[in-house]
């Protein structure tokens, strides 16, 4: 391994390093502030290490892994949405009893898996990757494990996610009987007549298999299930990252394997594809409309917005990659800043997550319910927000590839989406019904306060002047292709 | 840089409002009003120092303002003032400064926030009314919902949460199709000139096959439909209007409505000539339908504030006939009635937010006899059911009439229907004034008239409604070059409209109202 490949490799080392450095910490000394510390070095640096990594890119490192610009985009991106989670969480965890120290363990291992995820090309990182995040997060998203909620979810996910992991095995498996390669650049070469008659059923049988593992992660109508419970059973800060940081790394593959073998040009792929989106934005939507639990609501926003998301990506060209890019980009923002709240809401006995707990907000804690608000508005895709932009990037993206259908049914998506948003931002300057209620509520913390509000700023500044974040992602999108 | 600011200066009064409010309620009104009133000078200004009527080219801009934003896309912050949007622009002013002063007294609760959300609604629409690029266009289109919604939302009456939610969707729904229009259209150009690009200039004149027009066309006349609103889309208008507090009634008919006029004007025929004469009949058709079923829908109701509402898509329709004539009098009739309009029923929402505050009710059945103990009122009252009757001498006649004149050029039969509009609208007109102000007096208590703060407001109302009535010269002639331009612009296709257009040359409004102008009007070649 080259002096070039361990600096390409930078930022997963440090993660790495991070991991091994935090669990002696742990077993010699048992402290909660020095272990968010550690944490919180460790994706700073990790952070800092994209530059060095940057000056080689793009770099091949063992034919498992490509550090190219795109990588690297996206684990920035990763590693700054952990450490918005990390931040948050440490608030949340205070108030818990019971040994916290490990929650940080596992969310750099989750990133660390996720991080693997945006830069593998091969179905070995993948998978690897794909594990490390997977079992991490079945740690995290029972972490508060005195809560029924949260084991509950937990081994729900367990199952659903083991049975995913053997989909994908068992299409690889297939892909490999048929191409005799497991490396994503080499399907690309060998990979058949595209006219599609000459299509083997068994590499697709295995490309469909996959689809369905990945559509799992992403938690992709029909294959949601699990989202709403997990979202409403694990700890705030985890629901938070299991919405960003884990869908953002399973896209990026997504689209890193399926751009790479050119799926505009399997057909079957594409019809299976534009149904799953089509379901998603439907479904997710009408869904949400029935929800009294806020963090179920996501779980059926965001259900709906990863079907937006594959709009962009069944679209064809530049243009796509890069509004598939933003979107998600704006997605991961607003998210976070909406379970931000919810997070900061909390107090120990429970997530603040009913609709309810809402009420009156505007008037007794107005900078969260600012956050809020635009956060929703931003979901809601209206002007100034983050959201606006990436929304007409999607429907730009949609429109120039001539996908009609699926535009419309965003669409349609999107006004069905306004009435939830819109309800809870009504729940929010309602007067509260009791009047002798306290403004209650913990007080808000120094570092998840400002982390809100730097959030908040990126929204805006999305929303408002987006072109040099566009221009980044233009030519990082050109190093894919 | 004029322009911008314009905006900016709105959108930072609101924002100065909302701070000074955490301190002291009462600054937030006279920052409100501050900001407002010196927009409005502003506005003013440039209308007077603009280059009189005769010496301005059709297709030339008063100001103009174009610099990149998103230039990946082809997006540009590109902002333009023409004789149209400067009107709209200054009825922005006059009604911004109106909402405030009328909600002096009317709100007492979370004020800061009611005067942010007042402004930054003027501020999107000061937005709307200069935007040159669709993209942009469609923000500020969007970005007036948002505070417009918190308005109903939190100072609106008992129905309120239903009546925002109602309002929103069907807005949102009709905005998100003229979003994909706009990008349709968008690919469209691009396609055909290798240029992608959302500028307004650029894509006047797309060439595109029939149908794919008349598609992107729906789209946009969606959004502007249900703003405007058109029938049947108008459902959301009497429950927004219900609910929303007494300024947000005076901008939502005042102003929000009259967006969608101005996007069927200055966006739908210019950009699809084509698809809209082929839509025209249908268009003139639910113009007419809108306007009956509006005034008969009005006589019906019992609340005074659903009334008004129903007067207001009685006479929207009038500017749906008025553009889809799409000749010279129409046109400028179109004009005149959204500016009467704006003036007369948010006047006449105006009124029914004083008696609100006094008899704590919109209830017409617990109105009656009020002219005895408020007579001021009364006479104000009069005056603006006069003008919604249309009645000569007052602005909302000179509109209609131009409407009905440039309507019988383009179809005799609708204009004749149209006509019958002067019948039903005075039914009621008078029913209103009858129920309210005369009658056995069902108020036991001695109200209070109109206070010398209310009296101002009625002297500036009733003042601009008669001038409009009397003087319509200066406005006819500020908004006829822009008309004509965009007459040219749409010229290119649109072969059915010219032959009417070209036959009208000799009726043209100039002669109508002020004795021959040479070559100032007449639009076609």
């Amino acid at each position: 391994m080259s002096a070039a490949d361990l600096t390409a490799l930078l930022p997963l080392l440090v993660l790495s390093g991070t991991v091994v450095l935090l669990m002696l910490a742990i077993a010699f000394f048992r402290h909660r502030t020095l272990a968010t510390a550690i944490v919180l070095a460790g994706l700073t640096v990790a952070l800092l290490a994209i530059l060095p990594a940057s000056r080689v890119a793009p770099q091949e490192v063992t034919g498992l892994l490509r550090i190219d610009g795109y990588a690297l985009f996206y684990v920035g991106l990763l590693l700054v949405a952990a450490l918005v989670v990390a931040v948050l969480s440490h608030g949340y965890l205070g108030g818990q009893s019971g040994p916290r120290e490990e929650f940080g363990l596992l969310l750099l291992l989750a990133t660390l898996g996720s991080a693997v995820l945006a830069a593998s090309t091969h179905f070995a990182s993948f998978f690897l990757g794909l594990e490390i995040l997977s079992v991490s997060l079945y740690g995290l998203i029972a972490y508060l494990r005195h809560r029924d909620r949260s084991l509950e979810a937990g081994v729900k996910y367990l199952i659903l996610a083991a049975a995913s992991s053997a989909f994908l095995l068992f299409g690889m498996a297939l892909v490999y009987a048929d191409q005799g390669t497991l490396a994503f650049q080499k399907l690309v070469v060998s990979r058949p007549n595209l006219s599609g008659e000459s299509l083997s059923p068994l590499f697709l049988a295995g490309l469909g298999l996959m689809t369905v593992s990945l559509a799992f992660k992403l938690a992709i109508v029909p294959f949601h299930l699990w989202a709403a419970d997990v979202y409403e059973g694990a700890a705030a800060p985890v629901t938070a990252f299991v919405a960003t940081v884990s869908k953002g790394g399973v896209f990026a593959l997504l689209v890193r394997f399926l751009t790479g073998i050119g799926h505009e040009a399997y057909r079957p792929i594409f019809i299976a594809i534009t149904a799953l989106a089509v379901a998603s934005m439907l479904a997710g939507n009408l869904l949400a409309l029935l929800q009294q639990n806020v963090k179920r609501l996501l779980a059926y926003s965001s259900i709906a917005h990863l079907g937006y998301l594959l709009v962009a990506f069944l679209a064809s060209g530049s243009l796509a990659l890069t509004a598939s890019t933003f979107y998600l980009v704006g997605y991961i923002v607003t998210t976070l800043a909406a379970f931000g709240v919810v997070t900061v809401l909390s107090t120990p006995e429970g997530d603040a997550d009913d609709l309810e707990a809402y009420r009156g907000l505007f008037w007794q804690r107005p900078g969260l319910a600012l956050v809020l608000a635009l956060s929703l508005f931003s979901l809601a895709g209206m002007p100034l927000t983050a959201g606006f932009v990436g929304k007409i990037y999607l429907v730009a993206a949609g429109a120039g590839s001539a996908l009609w259908l699926l535009v419309i049914v965003l669409a349609v998506g999107s006004a069905v989406g306004l009435y939830y948003y819109l309800r809870w931002i009504v729940v929010m300057y309602q007067q509260p019904d009791s009047v002798s209620e306290p403004s209650s509520g913990p007080a808000l913390p120094l570092a998840g306060g400002a982390v809100l509000g730097l959030l908040l700023l990126v929204l805006v500044w999305l929303g408002v002047y987006p072109a040099p974040l566009l221009d980044l992602i233009e030519t990082v999108v050109a190093s894919l292709t | 840089m004029i322009l911008l600011w314009l905006v900016l200066w709105l959108l930072i009064g609101g924002l100065l409002a909302w701070l000074l409010a955490r301190w002291r309620g009462v600054w937030a009104r006279w920052v409100s009003l501050l900001f407002t009133a010196a927009y409005l000078v502003a506005v003013v200004l440039i209308w007077i120092l603009s280059p009189q009527a005769e010496a301005i080219a059709p297709g030339s801009w008063l100001l103009d303002l174009n610099v990149p934003w998103i230039p990946n896309l082809g997006i540009s912050l590109h902002l333009a003032l023409d004789g149209l949007g400067l009107l709209l622009l200054a009825l922005v002013g006059v009604l911004g400064v109106m909402s405030v002063a009328t909600s002096w007294q009317g709100v007492q609760k979370r004020v800061g926030f009611f005067h942010f959300n007042l402004l930054w609604i003027l501020a999107a629409l000061a937005g709307v009314f200069m935007a040159m690029d669709l993209v942009l266009f469609y923000l500020f289109w969007e970005m007036m919902l948002i505070p417009l919604y918190f308005l109903i939302g939190i100072w609106g009456y008992e129905n309120r949460t239903y009546a925002t939610i109602k309002f929103f969707i069907f807005t949102q729904a009709g905005g998100l199709l003229m979003l994909l229009s706009i990008l349709g259209l968008y690919f469209v150009h691009g396609n055909n000139t290798g240029v992608y690009t959302f500028d307004y200039f650029d894509l006047l004149g797309s060439a595109m096959p029939l149908t794919t027009a008349i598609w992107l066309m729906l789209g946009f006349f969606a959004a502007f439909a249900v703003k405007l609103p058109a029938v049947p889309l108008h459902t959301w208008l009497p429950d927004a209007h219900t609910q929303a507090p007494t300024a947000g009634s005076l901008d939502l008919a005042g102003l929000v409505l009259k967006a969608g006029g101005y996007g069927l004007l200055r966006f739908l025929v210019p950009l699809f000539p084509e698809a809209t004469a082929w839509i025209a009949p249908a268009a003139m058709i639910v113009g007419v339908v809108g306007i009956l079923y509006g005034a008969l829908q009005a006589y019906g109701q019992t609340d005074i504030k659903r009334l008004v509402a129903y007067t207001s898509v009685s006479h929207m329709g009038f500017v749906l006939l008025g553009v889809f004539a799409w000749n010279p009098l129409a046109l400028q009739g179109a004009v005149v009635v959204m500016l009467a309009h704006g003036i007369s029923t948010g006047a006449l929402f105006m009124l029914a937010g004083d008696i609100h505050d006094r008899i704590h009710s919109r209830d017409l059945g617990r109105m009656g006899g009020l002219w005895s103990t408020m007579p001021r009122m009364g006479a104000v009252g009069l005056v603006f059911a006069l003008a919604s009757l249309g009645l000569p001498g007052l602005g909302n006649f000179v509109g209609e009439f131009l409407v009905l004149l440039g309507a019988f050029q383009a179809n005799v039969p609708i204009a004749i229907l149209a006509t019958l509009a002067f019948v039903v609208s005075a039914v009621y007109s008078l029913a209103l004034i009858q129920r309210v102000f005369f009658g056995p007096k069902r108020q036991g208590l001695d109200l209070p008239d109109a206070s010398p703060r209310e009296m101002a407001i009625w002297a500036v109302m009733v003042a601009l409604i008669f001038l409009l009535g009397l003087y319509p010269r200066p406005v006819i002639d500020t908004a006829r070059p822009a008309l004509q331009a965009m007459q040219e612009y749409a010229s290119g296709g649109a072969a059915q409209m010219q032959a009417t257009e070209a036959g009208l040359a000799g009726l043209a409004p100039a002669a109508v109202w002020d004795g021959p102008q040479p070559g100032s009007d007449g639009g076609g070649p």
